[in-house]
């Protein structure tokens, strides 16, 4: 079951960007990887009074927009993200679930266009991790290590753990 | 501690709040729940433990400081943090008077909570962490009511736990007050005959007869005043263990019995012919030098042989200073707790001057100290002025004024078993006089303190 990279911003798709989503994507989950090019985008996620779009709506949208080969769905996105509780989330992800979100929008904001594509990959990997049942780990430099500022990020590596490995491959068994 | 042994409670009435903050922490691994409102949380919170409370400030009916309230009465190692609208800042900061860990002003910044979280679940670890320590450190220091920090003693406590698996008999040394009996109440305390009787014997407290009919009890008419049959000790430890204090002041006639006892485990009722076997492990002690009494012929050499199986020496507490501190503030505890005295601790100059005296009675000595200042002590710390340290009677004290030859042999005799803590066997020796002598004189000179302990020396 593959795993399909869809844009679903406002502004216009960087295929530079998508396809070294999809690259990595595709290594790290050892399953095809596609680019999705439905011309449909999610609407009714602004919130007028935080400028910001809410990623748990997009996420909903993403839910019931899974193309029928795939078994998740990662949607880039260059609008600002929010939950109610939280300033911002630079991206989000159903846990155990079948659609995840990034955006864009802080990640390339700032610094060298290597480190920000980097940053949108790490978190690309990361909410796609949650997908598969992986919570936040511990273990220094690994991709699903919770990172709440992009200093964060920078510094975490683009890979699974060897244990995070490990449990993808256990919870990920009947759906390869 | 893996991050799912961490439970957190999310409490706010907007469920789409409920939703993000509980999926946002799932993702660090937490085990997290939600709760709709007030009574809900404290219904959760009654039924199970929480390490985290994580609150919102304005609810409908109950609200966030009286959830706050509630929870520090259940759950008081449960931190709370409180969530509150930018408006209700001064809100967040009664909550924190009343006890919240920390409050956050939606929506906050992701980092903001990951960090607080990682925090407060750093600190439960830590306090953790450090009760156990405490608790290890505790046990370390233990060996039931033995309370030691010093080397000598772990020793001891390590030699006493090995014996205690053993049935081998023991025999413990060491000077008056050093605790030779709590030493042997623990090692049957830690035997497979815990549950089977102990039964301690003042060998010296008794005449020849008296003891070898405590001993090993007598059949009716045995003698004037046996009307009936009665047990001795060693049939009442019967599956249990006997102890045999003071061993080194036994006659030499029952040297002999007792060494009979130990070969065989069988014995005879005073005034009876049909052979008693009993199952009873047996640790003796002393203060005196055996190895001299052997030399001088007032002691057996087969017995002690038979009873040094696994020597134990008690050290002096002069030899441990190191242990007076912990021994005070054990003995502070209990002693407080027995008279119902709430003492908050020993002063400093107090300690001081309780860790430089030398204890010629050792822990006993102690213990007597501790005990008279919490009886008298008027503050709940315990003062130095609280505590009496004795002063050895000079012959100043004894010819201060004009007083008959009775007097001063009563107040002698007195100070003499003072010093000796009451240990007869140490005084008469002292006194150069024999024990039975020295008793009578106890009790012609009504020294009833003295007198009553001997009375109950035979207890089980």
């Amino acid at each position: 079951m593959s795993i399909y990279v869809w844009w679903i911003g406002e502004g216009a798709a960087d295929p530079r960007v998508l396809e070294s989503v999809r690259v990595h994507v595709e290594r790290e989950f050892e399953r095809a990887a596609t680019l999705w090019t439905g011309d449909e985008r999610p609407a009714g996620t602004l919130d007028e009074r935080r400028k910001q779009h809410s990623s748990r709506g997009l996420l909903a949208w993403l839910g019931a927009r899974v193309p029928a080969p795939a078994s998740r769905v990662i949607g880039l996105t260059d609008v600002d993200l929010f939950i109610p509780i939280l300033t911002f989330v630079f991206g989000e992800a159903q846990l155990d679930g079948a659609a995840a979100v990034v955006s864009t929008h802080r990640l390339m904001g700032a610094g060298r266009a290597y480190g920000s594509l980097a940053r949108v990959i790490k978190e690309c990997v990361h909410e796609l991790g949650h997908t598969f049942g992986l919570v936040h780990c511990g273990t220094p430099g690994c991709v699903m290590s919770r990172s709440s500022n992009i200093r964060a990020i920078d510094v975490k590596g683009a890979r699974l753990c060897r244990s995070c490995r490990e449990r993808y491959r256990i919870v990920s068994q009947g759906d390869l | 501690m893996n991050s799912a042994a961490t439970r957190i409670l999310i409490v706010d009435d907007e469920e789409i709040i409920r939703e993000s903050l509980s999926g946002w922490l799932e993702k660090d691994g937490y085990t997290v729940a939600t709760a709709v409102d007030g009574p809900a949380a404290i219904a959760r919170l009654t039924g199970e433990p929480w390490s985290i409370l994580v609150v919102d400030m304005k609810m409908p009916g109950m609200d966030g400081l009286q959830v706050l309230e509630q929870a520090r009465k259940i759950r008081p190692t449960t931190a709370v943090v409180v969530m509150t609208a930018y408006a209700t800042v001064d809100t967040a900061v009664s909550a924190m008077k009343l006890g919240a860990y920390d409050y956050l002003v939606k929506p906050f910044d992701p980092e903001e909570l990951s960090l607080m979280i990682q925090k407060i679940v750093r600190e439960q670890a830590l306090v953790r962490d450090n009760e156990e320590l405490r608790r290890a450190l505790k046990r370390e220091c233990r060996f039931r009511d033995l309370v030691s920090k010093s080397a000598a003693m772990h020793a001891v406590f390590e030699l006493a736990r090995t014996a205690a698996r053993t049935q081998s008999t023991i025999l413990i040394t060491g000077e008056s007050g050093t605790g030779k009996e709590l030493l042997a109440r623990a090692i049957h305390a830690e035997s497979p005959r815990a549950k089977r009787p102990f039964v301690a014997v003042s060998c010296a407290a008794l005449t020849e007869t008296l003891l070898e009919s405590e001993l090993f009890g007598h059949e009716r008419g045995a003698f004037t005043g046996a009307t009936v049959r009665r047990r001795g000790n060693f049939e009442t430890a019967d599956g249990g263990t006997i102890f045999l204090d003071e061993i080194g002041d036994v006659s030499p006639k029952l040297q002999v019995d007792l060494l009979r006892v130990l070969e065989e485990r069988r014995f005879c009722r005073v005034g009876g012919s049909e052979p008693v076997t009993v199952d009873v492990r047996v640790i003796a002690a002393t203060n005196r030098d055996l190895a001299k009494a052997i030399a001088d012929g007032s002691f057996r050499d087969d017995l002690f042989y038979r009873l040094n199986v696994i020597p134990i020496t008690m050290p002096p507490l002069r030899d441990r200073k190191e242990d007076i501190p912990p021994l005070v503030e054990h003995l502070v505890e209990r002693i407080g707790a027995e008279l119902g005295r709430k003492i908050d601790g020993v002063a400093q100059e107090a300690m001081a001057r309780l860790t430089a005296h030398d204890y010629p009675g050792n822990v006993r000595e102690l213990r007597n100290l501790v005990e008279r200042a919490v009886v008298c002590a008027r503050g709940s710390v315990l003062q130095a002025s609280d505590f009496t340290l004795p002063v050895a009677p000079g012959l100043s004290d004894l010819t201060s004024q004009p007083a008959s030859l009775e007097a001063v042999e009563k107040r002698h005799i007195a100070a003499i078993l003072a010093q000796s803590n009451g240990n007869v066997s140490a005084a008469a020796r002292i006194l150069d006089i024999d024990r039975v002598t020295l008793y009578n004189k106890i009790r012609k000179y009504g020294l009833r303190e003295v007198d009553s302990a001997l009375e109950s020396s035979t207890t089980r």
